[in-house]
């Protein structure tokens, strides 16, 4: 009883300073400060269509890289939790999908992951980049591993990617330094024709890199949760 | 996009209230879930500028008239960092209680209450 009126009272009082801030607020009706010198001089110094791509991986590029190195994180910190102990139970066995969702699932899974590579390479283009195209890989493994009885990956397969991945991430990065104006800028490629699927320096392969990463990191978490 | 901004406070305001008032440890985490997701909703729509389009500076758009033509494009490239930190963080409670369940077999978290040493 004391504990459902405390909760009201501090919901209650968090709904007072929302309300206060939503009363207080005016929406902007131009562009200021940062967000207008990357908007005006991004396509001649960096020459991606897509200005949330160019800010994620290169004006904010080093945010990124932190952002890659929780995931790796978590996705660690799963693996060593759900550690399977040496005996393993083998549970009761799960019976084989109906002959629908095997055909269904047979025919939808190459576009998915087609579909997801699609995203991480055109992500300089068009809405999209890395961590959308491997978050949609991963859903492509999430339905095999649900409709498949007996599917598993490779576990030392997945570790090996995602690993050379991340790590081929930082060494771009490192060109940048070496051969460009900073870490993980992009312009040590040429930057190519505005709008073209091969321009906007390293971006798309820093990206591919990304999504790679991100597509077996998610894949390897699901897997990892589905064995308990 | 006041109205946007309120339904992403009030998605926040369910989600405190879930994580204080429920027991069942999955529903917390899905409560925590829902606050994430609120805070984002409310992060994009503080960048809109009424009347304007998509930061993605094609031939519709034109490179001249871009800073007049677009939306603010930073708060979508910090809540693309927030979605992701996000899964990372749901990701490892999950595994947290699939663990502790396994320990005692109860999702209700009054259960666990003695300290470790």
């Amino acid at each position: 009883m004391i504990k459902r009126a405390f909760a009201f009272v501090v919901v209650a009082l968090l709904l007072v300073i929302f309300f206060k801030m939503l009363m207080l607020w005016q929406p902007h009706t131009d562009l200021s400060g940062v967000a207008r010198e990357y908007v005006a001089k991004e396509p001649n110094q960096l020459g991606a269509v897509n200005v949330v791509t160019a800010i994620v991986v290169t004006y904010r590029g080093l945010d990124t890289l932190g952002e890659v190195s929780v995931l790796f994180l978590a996705a660690t910190g799963v693996a060593l939790l759900l550690r399977r102990r040496e005996k393993k139970e083998k549970g009761m066995k799960r019976r084989p999908a109906s002959e629908f969702l095997n055909t269904g699932t047979n025919l939808l899974i190459p576009f998915i992951v087609m579909f997801g590579a699609y995203i991480f390479l055109n992500g300089h283009l068009s809405p999209g980049g890395g961590f959308q195209g491997g978050a949609v890989v991963a859903s492509g493994i999430l339905l095999s591993l649900l409709v498949f009885p007996r599917f598993s990956l490779n576990h030392a397969l997945m570790n090996w990617l995602e690993s050379l991945a991340g790590a081929s991430y930082v060494v771009v990065g490192i060109l940048g330094l070496v051969l460009a104006a900073g870490f993980l800028d992009n312009r040590f490629l040429p930057l190519g024709q505005y709008g073209a699927l091969l321009s906007a320096g390293a971006i798309p392969i820093i990206y591919t890199f990304i999504g790679l990463k991100v597509g077996t990191e998610l894949s390897g978490i699901l897997e990892n949760l589905k064995e308990e | 996009m006041i109205l946007i901004l309120g339904f992403a406070f009030v998605l926040m305001a369910i989600g405190f209230w879930g994580l204080l008032t429920r027991r069942n440890m999955i529903k917390m985490v899905i409560s925590l879930s829902i606050v994430d997701t609120g805070l984002e909703i409310g992060m994009i729509s503080i960048g809109y500028i009424k009347g304007r389009t998509a930061p993605i500076l094609d031939s519709a758009v034109g490179i001249a008239q871009a800073v007049h033509k677009v939306v603010d494009p930073v708060p979508q490239a910090l809540v693309l960092t927030a979605i992701v930190i996000g899964v990372a963080v749901n990701a490892l409670m999950l595994a947290f209680v699939i663990n502790l369940y396994q320990k005692k077999k109860s999702l209700d978290i009054s259960d666990y209450r003695d300290m470790k040493w």
